[in-house]
């Protein structure tokens, strides 16, 4: 796997990620469309996913819960906006409370996924991800740190222990 | 990884104890909900309450940690406590986007791996 570029641009709110693996487009397809190559890969090792909606159509919905060292768990929804296999997925990803309602108040995400052949062998995988107000990506602010600190957190626990003992 | 810890301990380059205490805030799920729910405006201590599996007097607690370390105000008004976000101790944008990279490529490299391994786990 090669990341091959990363452009982040405030004025749209986007981060748009391709990445380059060597696989055919039929198989990078599946880490989408097999939740359980999905769960293997959304959560970091220290907050696996688990997905227990996945209706991969137009229209249709996904939800799924991470799990943290503490047993602490947080849920998020998709909607499927666009879906044509095995080259191209649209969705809103959102959070949600614990019976996997959409929780009021927080912004969700659009994501943009596309997946193209190359030439000479593998696949390409582009991610756009769009903020829909800069409202909306004040509040990610917070939300997005999470994400970051899930990630971080499994790294950090001896400062974390010097800063709650301190 | 290292940067995302700078993210947030560059909130403070003065000294070591508030970037600790911001760290230490936001080391907590329900805290950084509370954070988050608090940047789109002013929610009472009794309304957060009701969105948490906890008692009034939990919430009021992590309020008070949000508070010390310059995360969330809070005012009175009338019987209320009112909470809102302090969005210039927070991060700008740019580092949400910094985040959200650091995520994909996370995701990108299990991706990889996942890809790497034998044909989908069935037996030959």
């Amino acid at each position: 796997m090669t990341v091959n570029s990363v452009e982040k641009d405030l004025d749209s709110r986007t981060m748009t990620i391709t990445a380059h693996f060597d696989a055919p487009v039929e198989r990078v397809w599946q880490v989408w469309s097999d939740p359980r190559q999905l769960e293997r890969w959304w959560g970091p090792p220290t907050y696996p996913a688990s997905f227990t909606e996945h209706d991969l159509s137009p229209g249709g919905r996904a939800a799924y819960s991470m799990t943290g060292p503490e047993g602490d768990r947080h849920h998020g929804w998709w909607r499927f906006t666009a879906v044509d296999a095995p080259h191209r997925i649209e969705l809103e990803d959102g959070f949600a409370d614990d019976q996997g309602r959409p929780t009021d108040g927080l912004p969700s995400m659009t994501m943009l996924v596309t997946l193209t052949e190359q030439a000479g062998g593998g696949t390409t995988m582009a991610i756009r991800t769009t903020f829909p107000s800069s409202e909306a990506m004040e509040q990610m602010v917070a939300m997005g740190m999470d994400e970051g600190m899930r990630a971080a957190m499994g790294q950090i626990d001896d400062v974390l222990a010097s800063a709650v003992t301190s | 990884m290292t940067r995302l810890t700078y993210n947030l301990v560059v909130v403070d380059q003065g000294g070591g104890s508030t970037a600790d205490r911001v760290f230490h805030a936001l080391a907590d799920p329900t805290r950084r909900e509370i954070v988050a729910l608090g940047l789109a405006g002013e929610h009472s201590v009794s309304d957060l309450a009701r969105r948490f599996p906890m008692s009034f007097a939990a919430v009021q607690k992590h309020v008070a940690v949000l508070e010390r370390a310059g995360l969330v105000r809070k005012r009175r008004d009338g019987r209320q406590q009112l909470v809102c976000s302090d969005p210039d101790t927070l991060q700008e944008a740019h580092r949400l986007l910094d985040q959200l990279e650091t995520v994909w490529r996370q995701r990108m490299d299990r991706i990889g791996d996942l890809l790497a391994e034998p044909t989908g786990g069935d037996p030959p």
